[in-house]
C-alpha cells in the first residue's frame, strides 16, 4: 500500500517538520512494515509552468514528427515573449494548456534544461509528459491540462509534484491497512494524535425505492449497499488533486466515475463498483453460480464459472465475479465523440455497488482464477462491513462535486444480521505474554486506541472493531498492547531449560561421517533431489530396480525434474561433471543427505489427503497413518572422485583415484559407526560389473546391505559425460547405524615380543583375497595378532589363471615370549586352512 | 711382592726420563691435532696409545725401576697418557661434531617445495553453519530434533494454524506430491493432473515448523528444540533466491515463557555466533502459527549501525541500513498448541527460525546464492572443518 504523506496529513495533524523518515519510523515500530519512503520530485526545480500553445508548425524530414511550436508561459520567462520549444509528442494541439520547462530548471535524474539546438531550432526548454515529471510511468505523450489553469502558473505546486510516499508491504492479517483510513489510524496512535474518520459521513437511512437489490447468499454476501447517480457528464475529468492521489498511490487515472471507485477504495478500504445504468436490467443479484455458468470480465477473458463462485447478476445472468472483479457487459462506457453532434457520449447514470464478501469465498475465486485485483486483496484479508454505506456515500458525494450529477434519493442496503465479536480475556494476560507488567489501565487504554470497547476488571470483555476480523483470540489483543507499547522495549530474559544430553549417537554419526570423508579429502557438495527418469535409465537401472520407486511432485520448477532423488548420485555426479567442466580435474565430492522411497500403498497415500482436525491433538493411530502415507526416506551418505588421488610432484608420480579408493570411503564411513564392513565382489548398476562391492554389515546376526562402491559402468561414464574411470561409492546411514556394536571392549595389550612370518600362496585368480585372509585369521588361531596382505602379482612362472598373494602375520602371546616353533607351527595352521578353503599353494614350499 | 730390583739398567730406564715422556706425550698431541678427519684420528690412536705406542711400553719399563723411582716414573707416565687420552677424546669429539654437522647439511632439503600430495577435502559451509547455531543452542540444554522432508501437509500447514485456503498453500510457493505413487505407473499429462494431484496432503516441506510439531506430539513439556533441515518453495535459483534451503528453527514450550524469554533467546544466539553485545530487533509482524509475532534483525556486526546515515563509511554487510534481517518469530499460537496436546492454559512457547543462506551470505559476504548450490570445490575448499 502506498501512502503519499500529503494525503496522510488530511486526518491526522502531523508535526508540520515530520518527515517521510520519521513517520515511517513510528510506523515500523507499530508493526506496519514501511519498506521505503519515496522522495517524489526530488531533484525537480522549476521554473516549471502552465503554457498555452499558440501555434505549431509540423517539421518535416525526420524520422518521426517534429513540432516546433510557441507557447505562451506569462512572465514566467520574464520577458512575457512565447517560448519556442520543439516537441516529438503530437497528441495536443493549438490552445491546449500544456506543462512547460523553462531553461535552467532540472528535471529528476539530473536533467538540466537549457536553450539548444535541435532540428534546426532552438528549443527554449521543453512540454512535459507525466513520466519526465516523474508522476507515472505513462509514456502516452505530454500532460494536457485541463483548461481553466492560468499561464505561467507554478506547474510543481499545481500538480503536487513534491511528497513523500511511504510503501507499506501490508500482512495478511491487518487488512485495514490497505487503506488511507487504516494507516491514518495506525499513524494517529502512533502519535497519540487524534483522527479524522474519514468514515464518520451523514449517511440517509436506507429506504425502500433504491436501485433493487436481491441476495440470496446472505453468507458470502453480508452486506450489500447501492445507491444510484444520474446525470454525470461524460466530459467531466478527474480533477489533478485527485489524479495525483491516485497516481502516486500506485493507481492509474482512468475515467472521472472509476477514478471516484478506485479513490474511495484507497481511502476508506471499501472496494467499490459502478455499474452503468444503462446497462443491467432488472435486479441486481448476488448468488453462486451455475457450474459452467460463463463470465467475460472486464479485461476481456472469458471465463467458465464454478459452483463456488459468487457472482453478481441482472435479469440476463452474472455481470461480475463479486468482490473479484466487474463484467465487461456492465462496463462504464468509455467517453467517446459522437460521430454527428460531436459531443462527448459516455456513461451519464451510474449504480454504485458497496458490498461485504466473505474472505474465504473471495480468495478461492480469485485463485480459482488466477485475477489478483485491488478489490479481491483487500477482501480476502476482510474488509470493515460496517463501511459500506460511508464508502457509497463518499463516491455519491464525489460524482455530484466533479461531475455535475445529481443523487438519487433511494438507498438500498442489504445486511444480514451479525452482532459484535467479543473476546473475554484476563487484564493481566498482555503481561503474562510479553513477560513485563503493564497494568490494567494501560491494555485497556491500548485496546481502546485499536478501537476496541473494553469492559471489565479483572477478567476483561473485549469487543473488537468491524475492521479488525484478525481479532479473535485473547493472544492477538496481547499483540495489540504489546507491540502499541513497543517491541523494542520489551526486556530480555534467558529461560532455563532442563539440563541436556546433547546430540543423539545418529546425530553424531552424521557429523563424524561428514568430517571422516573431508577428512579423507572429500568436499562436501549438497545437491538438489530433483531428478529425473531418464537419468536413472542413462544410470542403467532395471526396471525393477527399487531406485525406479520415484516420488513425482504435482508442480516440479523443471519438467525434466519431476521426481525426488531415490539416490544421491545423480547429483554428486552432475556436480563432479560440474567442477570438471569448470577445469577443476582432480575431484573426490561427498554428500549425505535423505534420498525419497515411494513406499506406500495408493489407499495408504490416500489417507494424507483427508484433513485431521486441529481443535485437538490427533490420536496417535491417525498420526501414524499420515507417516505410512509419506515415503521411505533413509539418510544416505555418497561419494564420487575422478581424476588423481594423490598428486604427482617431486616426490615422484601421481595415482589416479580408482575403485578402491570408493571402497575405502564405504569402509571410512563404516568405521565412524564403529562398523567393520564386509565387502563383496557384486554386480549393480551403475557399477562396472567387474568393479563393483556390495558393502554389507552384520545386523542381529544378519549379514545385509549397506552399500555398493566401485568404478562406474564405462558406459555410464560415456553416457553422462564423465571423466574417465569415474568411481563412486553409495551407503545408506540408517542401515549402517542399525550395524553399530554396542560401547567398544578395550584389547588387552600385550608386551611381549612379536613374531612375524610371511607366507606367500598361489590360488586361482578367481578366490577372493579376502577369503584366503579369512582362511588365515581363522587357521592362525589365537596367537594371530594381525595378517595383511602387501603383495598380489601374477606372471608366467605361477602359471595362467593364477595369482600370488603375499600377506604379513604377526604372532603374540598375551602371557609369554612365542617360540619360533610355536610361531612356524601357527603359521602352518593358518596356510593348512587356507590350502584346505581356497585350494591354495604354499609358494616355494 | 718381588724382591728388589738389583739389576738396574740404566739403557734400559732411558725412556722413563721426564724429558723422553714429555717428547713422547708431545708427540701424540701434535699427531691428534693433526689428524684431519676420524680415520686419520684412528691411526693417530693406535700408535699413541696402542699397545706398541710409545708411552705404552715405556709404561712396561716402570716395574725394572727400583721402588724409589717407580713412583716417579708411574706418576710421570700415568700423567702423560693421561693428557694424552683427554686430548684424543676432545678432538675425537671435535671431528665427530665436524662430521655430524657435515651430513646435516648435506641432509639439507628445500622446506619450501610443496607438500600438496593430498588436496583437502571441506565440508560444506551450510553443514558447518547450521552446525554450529545447533551447537549454541545443545549448550542450553535444547535437543536437536529432525523430521522428514517429505511432509503431510497436516504437520506442514494444519497443525501450524494455515487454513486451508492461506495463501502459502498455493501451489507457487509450495512443492505439492502427486498422489499417484510414481512408482512406475507415470501419468504423462503431469499439466493436467496437477492441480488434482495437488490434493495427495503430501508436500515438501516449506519450513522446519512441521519438525515443531512433531516435536510436540512426541514429547512432554517442557519441550525445548532446535530444528535444522532443508526445506523446498517453489522459487526458481538465481543470485538471491534457491528452492531449496537451509532453516534452523528454535521451539520452546515450558511453563510461564515470554516475549522477555524469547528476546533473551535471541540476543544469546546472536551473541554466539557474532559476538557480544550485537544486539536483536523485533518488530511485529504476521505468521499463522505465532501470536504475538515479530520479524527479528540484529544489529549489523560490521558497523555497529555506524554507516547509517554516513555516506562516507558504508557498509556492504547492512546496505547502511544498520540492521539485518534474521527472520521470523514469536509467542506459539495456542491453537497449535491445542491441535498438539498442549494444554495452552498451562503452557506456553515461544519459537523462531530463520534462513542459513541468508545467514552465511551476510556472514561470509557470499555474492549470489548459486555459488551455495553448485558444489563447486573452489568455493566450499576455504570454509575447511567449521565454521
Amino acid at each position: 500500500m502506498r501512502i503519499p504523506l500529503s494525503w496522510l496529513r488530511e486526518y491526522v495533524d502531523l508535526p508540520a517538520g515530520e518527515t517521510g523518515r520519521d513517520v515511517q519510523a513510528k510506523l515500523v515500530a507499530a508493526g506496519l512494515e514501511v519498506e521505503t519512503v519515496e522522495q517524489l520530485g526530488a531533484g525537480l526545480t522549476g521554473p516549471l509552468v502552465v503554457g498555452k500553445v499558440l501555434a505549431i508548425e509540423v517539421l518535416e524530414g525526420f524520422k518521426k514528427p517534429i513540432r516546433y511550436c510557441q507557447v505562451d508561459v506569462g512572465q514566467a520567462n520574464n520577458t512575457g515573449e512565447p517560448q519556442n520549444i520543439i516537441c516529438g509528442a503530437s497528441n495536443f494541439a493549438v490552445g491546449d494548456k500544456v506543462v512547460v520547462v523553462l531553461p535552467g530548471a532540472e528535471l529528476p535524474g539530473g536533467f538540466k534544461i537549457s536553450a539548444r539546438k535541435t532540428y534546426g531550432h532552438v528549443s527554449e526548454g521543453m512540454i512535459c509528459s507525466a513520466s519526465e515529471l516523474g508522476m507515472s510511468d505513462d509514456h502516452d505523450g505530454i500532460i494536457v491540462l485541463p483548461p481553466e489553469h492560468e499561464v505561467g502558473t507554478d506547474a510543481i505546486e499545481l500538480l503536487e509534484l513534491r511528497d513523500e510516499v511511504l510503501d507499506i508491504a501490508v500482512t495478511p492479517d491487518r487488512g485495514y491497512c490497505l487503506s488511507l483510513r487504516g494507516v491514518a489510524r495506525e499513524t494517529a496512535t502512533a502519535y497519540g494524535l487524534p483522527l479524522r474518520d474519514p468514515a464518520l459521513l451523514d449517511v440517509p437511512a436506507p429506504n425502500g425505492y433504491g436501485y433493487p437489490v436481491s441476495v440470496s447468499d446472505p453468507v458470502g454476501c453480508d452486506r450489500f449497499t447501492a445507491r444510484t447517480v444520474v446525470g454525470l457528464s461524460p466530459e467531466a475529468r478527474s480533477p489533478i488533486w485527485l489524479q495525483r492521489r491516485l497516481q502516486k498511490a500506485g493507481m492509474r487515472p482512468i475515467s472521472l466515475t472509476v477514478d471516484v471507485a478506485n479513490y474511495v477504495m484507497l481511502e476508506l478500504g471499501q472496494p467499490l463498483h459502478t455499474y452503468d445504468r444503462s446497462r443491467i436490467s432488472g435486479t441486481i443479484g448476488v448468488r453462486r453460480a451455475t457450474p459452467g455458468e460463463k463470465l467475460t470480465t472486464l479485461e476481456g477473458v472469458k471465463r467458465v464459472l464454478d459452483a463456488e463462485d459468487l457472482v453478481i447478476t441482472d435479469d440476463n445472468g452474472p455481470i461480475g465475479l463479486a468482490g473479484v472483479m466487474g463484467g465487461a457487459n456492465t462496463e462504464i462506457a468509455d467517453v467517446a465523440a459522437d460521430p454527428t453532434s460531436g459531443e462527448s457520449v459516455g456513461t451519464t447514470d451510474v449504480v454504485i455497488e458497496a458490498a461485504h464478501f466473505d474472505a474465504v469465498s473471495i480468495a478461492r475465486t480469485a485463485r480459482r482464477h488466477k485475477i489478483s485485483s485491488e478489490a479481491s486483496r483487500r477482501f480476502e484479508r476482510g474488509v470493515d462491513p460496517e463501511a459500506t454505506s460511508a464508502a457509497a456515500q463518499r463516491a455519491v458525494d464525489l460524482l455530484v462535486l466533479l461531475a455535475g450529477g445529481t443523487a438519487e434519493a433511494g438507498v438500498t442496503e442489504v445486511t444480514a444480521p451479525s452482532g459484535p465479536r467479543t473476546i473475554t480475556m484476563s487484564a493481566d494476560h498482555p503481561d503474562r505474554v510479553a513477560g513485563v507488567a503493564y497494568g490494567r489501565e494501560t491494555v485497556v487504554r491500548r485496546l481502546q486506541e485499536v478501537g476496541c470497547d473494553v469492559y471489565g476488571q479483572d477478567e476483561l470483555v473485549v469487543t473488537v472493531p468491524s475492521w479488525r476480523p484478525d481479532l479473535g483470540a485473547p493472544n492477538d489483543l496481547a499483540e495489540e498492547v504489546i507491540r502499541l507499547e513497543g517491541y523494542a522495549n520489551l526486556p530480555a530474559t534467558l529461560p532455563q531449560p532442563p539440563a541436556g544430553r546433547g546430540l543423539t549417537e545418529r546425530q553424531r554419526l552424521h557429523r563424524r561421517v561428514g568430517r571422516a570423508l573431508a577428512g579423507a579429502g572429500y568436499t562436501e557438495a549438497p545437491n538438489y533431489p530433483f531428478t529425473s527418469e531418464e537419468i536413472l535409465d542413462q544410470l542403467g537401472l532395471d526396471s525393477d530396480d527399487p531406485r525406479r520407486a520415484t516420488v513425482r511432485l504435482a508442480n516440479p520448477l523443471s519438467d525434466t525434474e519431476p521426481v525426488l532423488r531415490t539416490t544421491l548420485l545423480p547429483g554428486l555426479l552432475g556436480a563432479l561433471r560440474r567442477n570438471d567442466g569448470r577445469g577443476e580435474h582432480d575431484l573426490a565430492l561427498f554428500e549425505t543427505g535423505l534420498v525419497f522411497r515411494a513406499a506406500a500403498t495408493p489407499d495408504e497415500v490416500a489417507v494424507a489427503a483427508v484433513r485431521l482436525p486441529v481443535d485437538r491433538r490427533p490420536s496417535d493411530t491417525e498420526i501414524a497413518a499420515l507417516n505410512t502415507a509419506l515415503p521411505r526416506q533413509p539418510r544416505r551418505a555418497a561419494v564420487v572422485l575422478a581424476g588423481t588421488r594423490e598428486r604427482a610432484g617431486w616426490w615422484g608420480k601421481g595415482r589416479p583415484a580408482d575403485w578402491s579408493d570408493a571402497i575405502e570411503a564405504g569402509r571410512a564411513v563404516a568405521r565412524q559407526a564403529g562398523v567393520e564392513l564386509i565387502v563383496r565382489q557384486d554386480q549393480q548398476a551403475p557399477w562396472h560389473p567387474g568393479r563393483c562391492a556390495a558393502l554389507l554389515a552384520v545386523v542381529d546376526g544378519q549379514e545385509v546391505l549397506v552399500g555398493n562402491a566401485g568404478e562406474l559402468h564405462p558406459r555410464v561414464i560415456k553416457t553422462l559425460g564423465l571423466p574417465e574411470r569415474t568411481s563412486a561409492m553409495e551407503i545408506e546411514l540408517d542401515r549402517l547405524e542399525r550395524a553399530t556394536p554396542g560401547p567398544v571392549q578395550a584389547p588387552h595389550v600385550s608386551t611381549f615380543p612379536v613374531a612375524t612370518r610371511d607366507v606367500a600362496l598361489i590360488v586361482d585368480a578367481s578366490v577372493p583375497a579376502a577369503d584366503v585372509e579369512t582362511a588365515l585369521r581363522e587357521g592362525a588361531g589365537a596367537l594371530l595378532e594381525s595378517v595383511r596382505l602387501f603383495d598380489q602379482f601374477t606372471g608366467e612362472q605361477l602359471g595362467a589363471g593364477k595369482k600370488s598373494l603375499a600377506y604379513a602375520l604377526r604372532l603374540r602371546a598375551s602371557d609369554r615370549t612365542l617360540t619360533a616353533d610355536e610361531a612356524s607351527a601357527a603359521r602352518d595352521a593358518a596356510v593348512a586352512t587356507a590350502v584346505e578353503r581356497t585350494g591354495a599353494v604354499l609358494r616355494g614350499a | 711382592m718381588s724382591a728388589p730390583n738389583k739389576s738396574f739398567d740404566p739403557v734400559e730406564v732411558e725412556a722413563l726420563k721426564p724429558e723422553e715422556i714429555a717428547r713422547m706425550r708431545d708427540e701424540a698431541l701434535a699427531a691428534f691435532a693433526a689428524a684431519g678427519d676420524l680415520a686419520a684420528l684412528h691411526e693417530a690412536k693406535i700408535a699413541h696409545t696402542g699397545d706398541r705406542s710409545p708411552l705404552a711400553l715405556a709404561n712396561r719399563e716402570i716395574g725394572a725401576l727400583p721402588p724409589q723411582a717407580k713412583a716417579d716414573a708411574g706418576k710421570r707416565v700415568g700423567g702423560a697418557r693421561g693428557e694424552v687420552s683427554r686430548a684424543l677424546k676432545a678432538r675425537q669429539e671435535e671431528l665427530e661434531a665436524e662430521r655430524d654437522a657435515r651430513v646435516l647439511v648435506e641432509e639439507a632439503v628445500d622446506v619450501t617445495l610443496p607438500t600438496d600430495r593430498f588436496t583437502p577435502g571441506a565440508r560444506h559451509p551450510l553443514t558447518t553453519l547450521s552446525e554450529r547455531i545447533e551447537d549454541v543452542f545443545v549448550a542450553m540444554g535444547y535437543e536437536v530434533a529432525e523430521g522428514p522432508e517429505v511432509e503431510a501437509e497436516w504437520f506442514n500447514f494444519d497443525a501450524l494454524n494455515f487454513t486451508p485456503d492461506h495463501p502459502a498453500r498455493a501451489m507457487q510457493d509450495t512443492f505439492f506430491v502427486r498422489a499417484t505413487d510414481g512408482g512406475g505407473a507415470a501419468k504423462q499429462d503431469a499439466k493436467q493432473d496437477a492441480e488434482q494431484d495437488a490434493e495427495s496432503g503430501i508436500v515438501l516441506r516449506t519450513h522446519t515448523s512441521p519438525v515443531q510439531v512433531r516435536s510436540m506430539l512426541d514429547r512432554e513439556p517442557p519441550i525445548y528444540v532446535v530444528c535444522p533441515g532443508r526445506v523446498y518453495r517453489t522459487d526458481e535459483l538465481d543470485a538471491t533466491h534457491t528452492p531449496v534451503f537451509h532453516q534452523v528453527e528454535l521451539l520452546a514450550i515450558d511453563e510461564g515463557l515470554t516475549m522477555a524469554d524469547l528476546k533473551g533467546t535471541l540476543d544469546h544466539m546472536v551473541g554466539a555466533l557474532f559476538g557480544a553485545g550485537v544486539r536483536t530487533r523485533l518488530r511485529p509482524n504476521y505468521f499463522p502459527f505465532t501470536e504475538p509475532s515479530a520479524e527479528m534483525d540484529m544489529q549489523c556486526y560490521v558497523c555497529h549501525g555506524e554507516s547509517v546515515g554516513n555516506p562516507d563509511r558504508p557498509c556492504r554487510t547492512c546496505s547502511s541500513e544498520g540492521w539485518i534481517e534474521l527472520g521470523g518469530c514469536g509467542m506459539v499460537n495456542p491453537r497449535v498448541l491445542v491441535a498438539c496436546g498442549i494444554d495452552p492454559e498451562r503452557y506456553s512457547g515461544f519459537a523462531f527460525g530463520f534462513g542459513i543462506e541468508r545467514m552465511l551470505m551476510f556472514r561470509h559476504n557470499v555474492e549470489d546464492m548459486r555459488d551455495m548450490v553448485e558444489g563447486d570445490v573452489r568455493f566450499t575448499r576455504p570454509f575447511g572443518m567449521e565454521i
